[in-house]
């Protein structure tokens, strides 16, 4: 590593002659050790996914959750360092929370992820801090009705509202991916982890962005990546982790939920089915890398 | 007050400011612009409302520019509420918000004094208006054109210019749709049939 | 006006004596002047063996004036409990506002229980006892109802002096006079909640609403519904009152004596 011994790696305020943060290259690092998380933005919803790496057997299986719920309607799934993880999460509650106490409305997914990207960049420019150890993964549907102002009463026109443009909507899935510089983007399907990879060209082959993926498509795909990308790590165990987040005459109402059980192991079994039949090709697929 | 009709929205205002019997202002403009499409009609202290109305205008134009979009009605309702509820003490606001976007459609609400929010159909407030609940209830009809809203609203300011002191003077109006606002005036020596668009 | 720029603005010393500068002390008592303004009347509900049922007007009188016709007063809080606002409209927002958040860090992690309306009851009057001795009362008068932790029905009140109370019937309001009597008669103690089906406590809560509407000048004939149950709430936000009784006006002439 060409950083080290040359001090410029040791304070986060602190660039490299070549205009390098080491510090955040390395927070890079913590991610790239972590379970592999996906999130998949379907045409009528978006699933986010993960691999949780079992570090004891003494672990009660089923608990400790590491995808979270946000607001009502986003949820954030991280891989790297856990606790990072959780005041990540914590931090974009008290965003959502905020948002409603001014606004009376949930925060659109798109203004939580500028909010995130502003609040995790500022922990690369301090020396006192470091930066978060994470790349988290933000899902969200934002509600294509007309919302009410929360606590309002009344509900005006029995015909609706006059002057209404088809077409003017401003809503529906959408996913952001977050990385220790601060960067964000939006994503159609969005991965990191350890297997990131091998996730990424899995979620590329679902053209994504031709929209026409449905939610329990995405659920089952999103499985079967997560256990594709763990092949490789094979000797360690793990859980995976399914969350959703449908249209409001979807499953989930537009909230954010944990996938049923029966839908989990549906894909889960369809997961394992794959990758048996795909023992051969992979080993094809290998060779290419 | 404030009325939905087919295309957005209108509001409108006579144009009387008093302090006791005394016409402090007689061509006031009540109507107030808070972003593009999204105005209030002030009733009550001029000065709170003024302060509430000033404070609300510069959330709204933060949120457009922080969030790339226009603030919502309902963003507008949810600020004035806020204001209006957590100073309730202090203030002596009644507030009618209305407002157009391309995605809701007209809206209007109405934040009495108390600061409660309510949504409604048409609203009216301040003085005048317990002159007209009976006309407006009686005239009141949805999805109407322009040029019906527009003799809702005159007939009803009309009324209550007529019996309440504390009203007078001309009548103004803004109407919100997808083409913008546009301003209205009426003037009481043209029997307020003029001169109309501005 | 003088050129002391301190005196402009108050009473001239020589004429009406040195000014009191006591009115400009900042460090007297908090005053928070607080009368409802814009109010709701009457809520009335009654246990019955398999859940409750609660009922309110939906009316917001802005004085005698009937200003808001279409406001609900009861709200869902979950698939277990409804919780009913008598007085002011505003502080009844604030509060639906309040249990929104609540909910939704409730909901953060799914594993964990849902609230129930013993819990939610527990909050509510802890919320305003608290607003009370900070001499800031939220001034409404709240009935939470729906099923206790042992799926049992529950029905409970809250005030804005943060008094609670619990029986098998409540009423807030002019409910408290015109209502618990008729509701009592049907259920006179918890040990009758047991006898009672669910036709007949939303019948005797219909019953009451009817005799308010009487009765109470600050109610209306349009009001809303709820039934909790083991099997979810029902709610109906936009009924109107059935079978009222006006015909013997016909009989009636003069106030005394007179016959024609």
């Amino acid at each position: 590593m060409t950083s080290i011994g040359t001090g410029y790696d040791l304070s986060n305020s602190v660039f490299s002659p070549d205009g390098r943060n080491f510090q955040v290259e390395y927070a890079v690092k913590a991610v790239e050790n972590g379970g592999t998380a996906v999130g998949i933005r379907c045409k009528d919803g978006i699933v986010l996914a993960l691999e949780k790496l079992v570090t004891s057997k003494l672990l009660k299986p089923g608990a400790n959750k590491r995808i979270a719920t946000v607001d009502r309607n986003i949820g954030v799934v991280s891989s790297g360092l856990l606790p990072d993880g959780r005041h990540f999460v914590s931090r974009a509650r008290d965003e959502a929370a905020q948002w409603r106490q001014l606004y009376k409305a949930p925060i659109p997914t798109s203004a939580l992820a500028n909010r995130m990207g502003s609040y995790v960049q500022a922990y690369t420019l301090y020396s006192s801090v470091r930066p978060f150890g994470v790349t988290a993964i933000i899902g969200g549907w934002d509600s294509e009705a007309e919302l009410p102002v929360d606590g309002q009463v009344g509900s005006g026109p029995k015909v609706g509202a006059g002057g209404k443009k088809d077409g003017a909507k401003h809503s529906g899935p959408s996913l952001y991916m977050i990385e220790p510089s601060g960067l964000y983007w939006g994503y159609y399907g969005a991965a990191t982890g350890k297997g990131r990879q091998i996730a990424k060209s899995e979620l590329e082959k679902l053209n994504l962005a031709d929209g026409q993926l449905s939610l329990e498509e995405g659920v089952k795909e999103a499985a079967r990546i997560i256990y594709v990308a763990h092949d490789d790590n094979k000797d360690k165990e793990f859980e995976l982790e399914l969350t959703w987040i449908s249209s409001l005459d979807g499953p989930t109402k537009g909230r954010h939920e944990e996938v049923p059980k029966e839908l989990k192991e549906e894909a889960e079994r369809l997961a394992k089915k794959a990758l048996e039949g795909e023992d051969d090709d992979e080993e094809e697929e290998k060779m290419e890398e | 007050m404030a009325i939905n009709f087919k295309d957005g929205v209108i509001l409108g205002a006579d144009s009387r400011t008093t302090t006791g019997a005394y016409i402090a202002n007689r061509v006031t403009d009540k109507l107030t612009q808070v972003h593009d499409t999204i105005w209030c009609c002030r009733s009550g202290s001029a000065a709170d409302t003024q302060a509430v109305a000033d404070i609300v205008h510069y959330h709204l134009g933060m949120y457009g520019i922080t969030n790339e979009e226009p603030p919502t009605t309902q963003t507008a309702a949810a600020i004035f509420q806020e204001l209006c509820y957590s100073n309730k003490d202090q203030l002596s606001a009644g507030m009618i918000i209305a407002g157009y976007d391309h995605r809701h459609g007209g809206q209007v609400y109405s934040i009495p004094l108390g600061g409660s929010l309510h949504k409604q159909a048409y609203a009216i407030g301040g003085s005048g208006s317990t002159y007209i609940y009976g006309y407006c209830d009686a005239n009141w009809r949805e999805n109407m054109t322009e040029e019906e809203g527009i003799k809702f609203v005159k007939g009803a300011l009309q009324e209550a210019i007529k019996w309440d002191g504390s009203s007078g003077g001309v009548i103004r109006m803004v109407v919100l749709t997808a083409k913008g606002a546009q301003r209205h005036l009426y003037l009481p020596d043209q029997g307020y049939q003029g001169p109309g668009r501005q | 006006m003088n050129h002391f720029p301190q005196a402009w603005g108050r009473p001239r010393d020589d004429v009406y004596g040195s000014y009191d500068h006591s009115h400009f002390q900042t460090n007297g008592p908090n005053q928070h002047t607080q009368s409802p303004i814009v109010t709701g009347t009457s809520v009335v509900a009654a246990k019955f063996k398999d859940g409750v049922v609660i009922a309110a007007d939906n009316l917001a009188s802005y004085g005698s004036l009937a200003r808001f016709t279409d406001v609900k007063r009861l709200r869902k809080f979950n698939d277990q409990v409804v919780v009913g606002f008598g007085g002011d409209v505003s502080d009844m927002q604030y509060l639906d506002r309040l249990l929104l958040s609540l909910d939704i860090r409730e909901n953060y992690s799914s594993t964990e229980n849902p609230l129930n309306a013993k819990n939610l009851h527990t909050y509510l009057a802890k919320v305003m006892y608290k607003r009370r001795s900070d001499f800031n009362p939220l001034w409404n008068h709240l009935l939470i109802a729906g099923l206790d932790g042992e799926d049992k029905p529950f029905l409970a009140s809250a005030d804005l002096l943060g008094t609670t109370f619990s029986s098998p019937t409540l009423a807030t309001g002019f409910g408290g006079h015109l209502a618990q009597p008729i509701l009592r008669k049907l259920l006179p103690d918890e040990a009758s909640v047991e006898r009672v089906s669910e036709e007949q406590a939303v019948e005797v809560v219909k019953e009451c609403m009817k005799v308010l509407f009487y009765r109470d000048a600050r109610s209306m004939d349009k009001y809303s519904i709820a039934v909790i149950k083991k099997d979810g709430v029902e709610l109906k936000e936009d009924e109107k009152l059935e079978n009222q009784s006006w015909a013997f006006a016909e009989r009636i002439r003069g106030y005394g004596t007179q016959t024609a």
